[in-house]
């Protein structure tokens, strides 16, 4: 990778990190005077960062040196240690900035409508400002330090947001589990980043790249894997997936913010901003690949049995995800592909969470899908555009789905071998899987009868304070300022993945990021039609179970898997037999021992001090006769002493 | 008279003076006792120095008499203190530090 110095404008990058930063600080930092016009400046931010984002990319695409720094100011001086702040602009980076910013802003504008009743609205947009600041500073950076940072700041606002309600014990508990299980996943980084400075003297990615092959394979595995465990913790990847599900006790928007443009997109970015680490070490590419391979079906088995619509959809963002990694570690094809479907899944994923934020909005804050049925009735629009988003990401043609998840499933089954089978198999499966889990959950909301009671129980309401008590749910199409974001990002959802794909548009793009690609195939290929079976399959499968057959309102108890799916797989229970269990005997016995141990050996060398003290003191009786009487012993046996020593 | 009947003299006073100081409870008796001792020594001293031909054991004599004579009149004057608060010159009834 080479890069050349910024020209002329593109030394006004940090515009587009200052603008979100700006609205964040004004806003947190302004407090109730913010109230009144906070969520329009928290807007405007995002949007102008979006606009310059633009124009700097259609700059971009003037240049035949595509990779230009733009160096800032340097920041770590130190002799042996020189880290400057920098922004690397290339198509890699680009992509990334279009797509936080560009689907960032449209959720930015749907939450106006959907906090509107919220009374900290404006801390609201000030934390999503943040986010996307976080993000941008993640995604532009041209070393791992800065990278760190931005990396850090996404796992801050996360928290922040995700225990927005903060009064409810639940999203309280749900914040700090993102942010303790990311932790985990931040230390894979943080040594990895480490280790890349005792090894090539530098963090920045020119110097880091330039020094993989000459580095070993030793180190290039290890620098792999460090990674992979960073990427697992930010995009929820099995083992360190558990918080994802738990992350859906935010605001919708969040939701949709996280899954779509920001957080969990960062571990595929990372991955893919790595290739050249990867491309040396094939262990490292393997465990990618199986992580990914996991993953996806994982998320799609845990997104089949989930009757909470946000959580199903959360399995579903964790499949996704899952298939993005698997990309990452199938070389140049897989991380264009990697990428190609984020976009596309940016647009997708974002429209179906802002179609479940539009539902719940209509239906008193209801996430139980078993108490929807019969809403597209009801809300025609908010229906039109989950339908798409819901065509895209099963992949029917020509939704983008279908262009970028068949890309990686391509992918993997021109690999060969026995890895390439295996990981071939389990993507196909995992395509007929989302097929299944997303027809479900379009036909228990908009299909079927209607299933609402006259009073949403607390449990079942993503908010328990609002919402109007006692009073029937009187599903309503939602405000056009929510409604209109959707409309955008189901356009994306059907044009994103062919426009990136055909004519490997994308590909050729993103080459001074990945290297080139070889010419693929065409759009119909073997493994592209059995996927597209499976897609069908899991279609009629879903149709049969919930279109036809009636959708009982209260669960019922399920097999053996399903139940296993509800309860994630029990992912949580593995964590806590596995990790908390062992943590807390480990801290009971440390208590222990420094109880019985450390104190123990204090206390007795004082009571050891004490009582013989005590005993020593009858020594002196206060009678001057026996002090005399020893005073004499003592003189006699001196003198005994001095005799015999002189004689 | 050879010197050695005086050094043995000597040792008798001051064993007869270290018993006294012993086994005796009158303040009195004990600095008696006591004085017994410095001179049963000083008798030692005079003796060696005639024995030995110099005046150094005579000089060191005149030396522990004033010494001595210092210690009874500070020993006195204690001995006077205690006796007017306690009634009592027993050595053993003057204990009270040890509680």
């Amino acid at each position: 990778m080479t890069t050349v110095p910024a020209v002329g404008f593109q030394h006004a990058a940090w515009l587009m990190l200052a603008f979100p930063v700006f609205g964040a600080v004004v806003l947190i930092a302004g407090g109730r005077r913010t109230d009144r016009w906070g969520h329009l400046l928290g807007v405007l931010m995002p949007i102008a960062s979006f606009v310059y984002g633009l124009i700097a990319f259609f700059a971009l695409l003037g240049y035949t040196d595509r990779s230009r720094d733009v160096h800032m100011f340097t920041w770590i001086p130190v002799n042996g240690l020189h880290v400057s702040a920098g922004l690397l602009l290339d198509p890699l980076s680009m992509t990334f900035v279009l797509l936080i910013t560009g689907v960032g802003s449209l959720i930015h504008i749907y939450s106006i409508g959907y906090m509107a009743h919220d009374p900290g609205r404006r801390r609201f947009f000030g934390y999503l400002n943040l986010f996307i600041a976080s993000m941008l500073l993640l995604v532009l950076a041209d070393n791992y330090l800065i990278l760190y940072a931005g990396w850090e700041g996404v796992g801050l606002a996360s928290y922040l947001l995700i225990g927005f309600w903060q009064y409810k014990p639940s999203a309280a508990v749900a914040a700090k589990k993102a942010f303790i299980v990311n932790r985990i996943g931040d230390t894979g980084l943080l040594i990895a980043v480490f280790l890349m400075f005792s090894t090539f003297g530098s963090v920045t990615f020119t110097g880091v790249f330039g020094g993989t092959r000459a580095a070993g394979t030793g180190v290039d595995t290890a620098l792999g894997l460090l990674l992979l465990l960073g990427a697992c913790g930010k995009s929820a990847q099995v083992p360190l997936q558990s918080w994802l599900l738990d992350a859906m006790e935010g605001p919708t928007p969040v939701s949709a913010l996280i899954h779509a443009a920001t957080m969990v997109t960062a571990g595929v970015y990372l991955l893919v901003r790595s290739n050249p680490i990867l491309s040396l070490s094939p262990t490292a590419r393997l465990a990618v690949t199986v992580v990914g391979a996991v993953t996806l079906l994982f998320g799609a088995i845990i997104g089949c049995a989930k009757d909470d619509i946000k959580k199903s959809l959360a399995g579903s963002t964790m499949s996704q995800i899952g298939y993005m990694t698997l990309g990452a570690g199938l070389g140049p094809v897989g991380y264009v592909f990697a990428i190609a479907h984020l976009v596309a899944h940016g647009f997708f994923k974002a429209d179906l969470f802002l179609g479940a934020g539009s539902v719940m909005h209509g239906m008193n804050d209801e996430v139980n899908m078993r108490r929807y049925g019969a809403l597209r009735k009801f809300m025609p629009v908010t229906f039109g555009t989950f339908l798409v988003g819901y065509l895209a990401i099963i992949g029917i043609p020509p939704f983008s789905g279908f262009y970028t998840k068949d890309g990686i499933i391509e992918a993997a089954w021109d690999k060969g071998g026995t890895s390439g089978a295996i990981l071939a198999t389990a993507a196909l499966i995992g395509a007929g899987l989302t097929a299944f889990y997303m027809t479900r959950m379009v036909l228990m909301t908009f299909f079927g009868k209607s299933r609402w009671e006259d009073e949403v129980p607390a449990e079942h309401r993503e908010t328990p304070e609002t919402g109007t008590h006692g009073a029937a749910p009187h599903p309503h199409e939602s405000p056009w300022v929510m409604l209109w974001p959707m409309i955008v990002l189901s356009i994306g959802s059907i044009v994103a993945g062919g426009f990136l794909v055909i004519n490997g548009r994308f590909a050729h793009f993103l080459e001074p990021v990945t290297g080139a690609v070889p010419a693929s195939h065409g759009i119909i290929t073997t493994p592209g039609l059995i996927a597209l079976a499976l897609v069908v399959v899991g279609v009629a499968a879903g149709w049969l179970m919930y279109g036809r057959a009636e959708v009982p309102a209260v669960a019922p108890p399920g097999r053996l898997l399903t139940k296993a799916a509800r309860r994630d797989l029990y992912g949580d229970a593995f964590n806590e037999s596995v990790l908390m269990r062992p943590g807390q005997w480990l801290t009971r016995l440390s208590v222990y021992f420094d109880g019985r141990g450390i104190d123990g050996l204090v206390n007795t060398a004082a009571a050891a001090v004490g009582g013989s003290s005590g005993r020593l003191r009858r020594l002196q009786t206060g009678f001057v006769r026996s002090y005399a009487l020893s005073m004499f012993f003592g003189a006699a046996l001196l003198v005994a002493a001095l005799l015999a020593v002189r004689l | 008279m050879s010197p050695s009947a005086y050094v043995t003299l000597s040792v008798i006073l001051f064993a007869i003076g270290g018993v006294g100081v012993l086994v005796r409870r009158n303040a009195i008796i004990v600095f008696m006792c006591i004085e017994l001792m410095l001179n049963a020594a000083n008798l030692a001293f005079v003796a060696f120095a005639r024995m030995h031909g110099n005046l150094d054991g005579q000089v060191i004599a005149f030396f522990v008499m004033v010494v001595a004579a210092a210690e009874v009149v500070v020993g006195l004057a204690i001995l006077m203190a205690i006796f007017r608060t306690r009634r009592s010159t027993s050595v053993d009834d003057a204990s009270l530090l040890k509680n």
